[in-house]
């Protein structure tokens, strides 16, 4: 496939009609939040674009988030978009090695120099630069390095986003996020772990239509995926609502598929659009098969107090605490009580009989 | 710097901890100081039961009395409107039950979340209701000092910043529900220290009160 060819050419050449496409232009405006109106100008913004060069980073990650966005489903317009885009780098699934893989890196970055788009899975490690490498190159200078010419970052997963699981207590390698280390170029952070396939193709389109980065949140995500909560959507919800939760995962609550919130759903504090979009093609999510949601796509998740245990509940054992404060407070009250008691029989001891002759013996 | 996350793990974590830990001392200590210092033997012969007279005027004091009502109407009626309010908040919310299930081992059955909305506007409406009263009547003017209107924010606090976290108004969750527990924990560390405690010596309180006419066989 030419660089010169625009997308409109590739997906047609791929057998995507032009029915499909603008189905799914129609999809993506409204994923996006956009009017409808704005389905023919993405269309048209699509097809004349050109493939745009993509660098891929991976660092400290475990290939997931590569393997939720190439292996989700059988091919589809969104799929065929991400195919479209020219992958030059990515040494997960490019059948390059080593120097030559190296090479291609070099070579992209130089060609489309303050154009390409990077985007990074996994987190940095900054305590030692020889915990991950590549091609002898430590993954901080290789970000640094290919930052410098890039027009926009995308953070793919919860690890380039946020620092993920190597960034969780008690954080061996001192990971870090993209964001942590990059300051000068606009960081869109797909967090997830992984991420939902379609929100990366959206932003791309996004990309690809507008020439700019889309809206985001005080994460660095993407509002129109992330702009609500796992909870607002969630199809469980009218059974929080009348407080109905299932209290196991097999009791009856479970099966008639009651809320999850005190099996420990993190849907509250979460921000993705799993509830919406889903997962394998539109099948379900977590929740929907029954797991509370772990709150994937926020910081820290690892540490936020426990998968399982409610987002209203203490942390720590308030119980023992309490038993603990009483011993303490009934031994100080006590004391106390004592002092007073011993207070008040010492003024009563010293209490004088005075008379009235007294009081006018004083003046 | 902590994170969202970090910050609500220690908000439910360590700061509860020393929250519950200042409460629960704060109030064993008062009380027992009350207790302890005991109180004058009555030499008088008995004429009734002074147990018997303190039991009846705990439970009877719970009721709104006729002679009040007629008197201070406004003050009586929010006064059990905006208790029920805070209380049924605090304890049939599902959320909030858990909480209790976890810290005391026993649980009970929820509201629906719209009855618990409801409330919650309702008791903070009335809260407004009695500060403005507080405000405007000169008499009730008089006689607040700075602790009543430190109170009467500790109280509201909760509730308002329960409802904005629970309708998500403005900032991210994680920060409305950590805002919501420290408006708590604020609540309960001040609490043995200023009026807030009348809701464990109002029962000591009445329950003298009672005794004393119980004893001597009149009515309390």
């Amino acid at each position: 496939m030419s660089k010169d060819n625009t997308l409109g050419e590739i997906l047609r050449k791929q057998g995507v009609s032009r029915r499909g496409f603008l189905k799914f232009c129609a999809a993506t405006a409204s994923l996006m939040a956009l009017p409808p109106g704005m389905a023919p100008v993405i269309a048209q913004a699509l097809e004349k674009a050109r493939r745009p060069s993509v660098i891929w980073l991976s660092f400290q990650e475990c290939t997931g988030c590569t393997e939720s966005l190439t292996r989700s489903y059988s091919p589809t317009v969104e799929g065929l978009i991400f195919d479209a885009i020219s992958l030059d780098y990515h040494h997960t699934l490019m059948a390059a090695s080593g120097t030559a893989a190296e090479a291609a890196r070099e070579a992209a970055m130089e060609q489309s120099y303050g154009n390409y788009i990077l985007v990074v899975d996994g987190s940095i490690p900054t305590r030692n630069a020889g915990f991950s490498t590549i091609a002898g190159v430590s993954n901080r200078d290789m970000l640094l390095d290919t930052a410098r010419g890039a027009a926009a970052i995308v953070a793919v997963g919860t690890c380039a986003a946020f620092g993920g699981i190597p960034h969780a207590n008690p954080n061996p390698t001192g990971a870090v996020s993209v964001s942590d280390l990059i300051k000068d170029k606009p960081i869109i952070n797909v967090s997830g772990c992984p991420p939902i396939p379609v929100v990366i193709t959206g932003v791309l389109a996004h990309f690809l239509t507008f020439g700019a980065i889309p809206d985001l949140d005080s994460h660095g995500r993407p509002v129109a995926f992330y702009g609500k909560s796992i909870h607002d959507r969630c199809y469980r919800r009218p059974f929080y609502d009348r407080g109905l939760f299932a209290e196991s995962f097999d009791d009856e609550g479970a099966k008639s598929g009651w809320c999850l919130y005190k099996l420990g759903c993190k849907g509250p504090t979460t921000y993705n659009a799993c509830a919406t979009t889903k997962w394998n093609e539109g099948t379900s999510f977590p929740i929907e098969s029954g797991h509370p949601c772990l709150g994937c796509s926020e910081p820290d998740f690892w540490d936020g107090g426990g998968f399982y245990k409610a987002i209203s509940t203490p942390t720590e054992d308030i119980g023992r605490t309490a038993v603990y404060a009483i011993g303490g407070g009934a031994a100080a009250g006590l004391a106390l009580g004592a002092i007073n008691r011993a207070k008040r029989n010492k003024a009563e001891k010293e209490h004088e009989q005075v008379t009235i002759d007294d009081l006018e013996k004083g003046d | 710097m902590m994170t969202e996350t970090q910050l609500l793990v220690w908000l439910r974590g360590p700061a509860l901890q020393v929250a519950i830990a200042i409460f629960v001392v704060g109030v064993a200590v008062r009380l027992l100081e009350v207790l302890v210092l005991g109180r004058k033997a009555d030499l008088a012969e008995a004429r009734g039961s002074a147990v018997a007279g303190g039991m009846r005027t705990i439970l009877m004091r719970s009721f709104p009395d006729r002679a009040t009502l007629q008197r201070a109407a406004f003050t009586e009626i929010t006064g059990y409107i905006f208790h029920i309010g805070f209380f049924v908040t605090l304890l049939f919310y599902a959320p909030h039950i858990l909480l209790f299930n976890s810290a005391l081992g026993i649980s009970w059955p929820a509201l629906p979340t719209p009855v618990i909305d409801a409330t919650a506007v309702v008791t903070i409406i009335t809260l407004v209701a009695v500060l403005i009263h507080r405000l405007t009547n000169r008499v009730m003017r008089f006689l607040s000092r700075f602790q009543d209107y430190l109170v009467w924010l500790l109280t509201i606090l909760p509730v308002v910043t329960g409802y904005i976290a629970f309708h998500r108004i403005g900032v991210t969750p994680p920060i409305l529900i950590a805002i919501h527990i420290i408006s708590v924990e604020l609540f309960l560390i001040v609490f043995p220290f200023t009026k807030l405690m009348h809701a464990f010596t109002l029962f000591m309180s009445r329950y003298y009160n009672g005794a004393i006419a119980g004893y001597r066989g009149v009515k309390s």
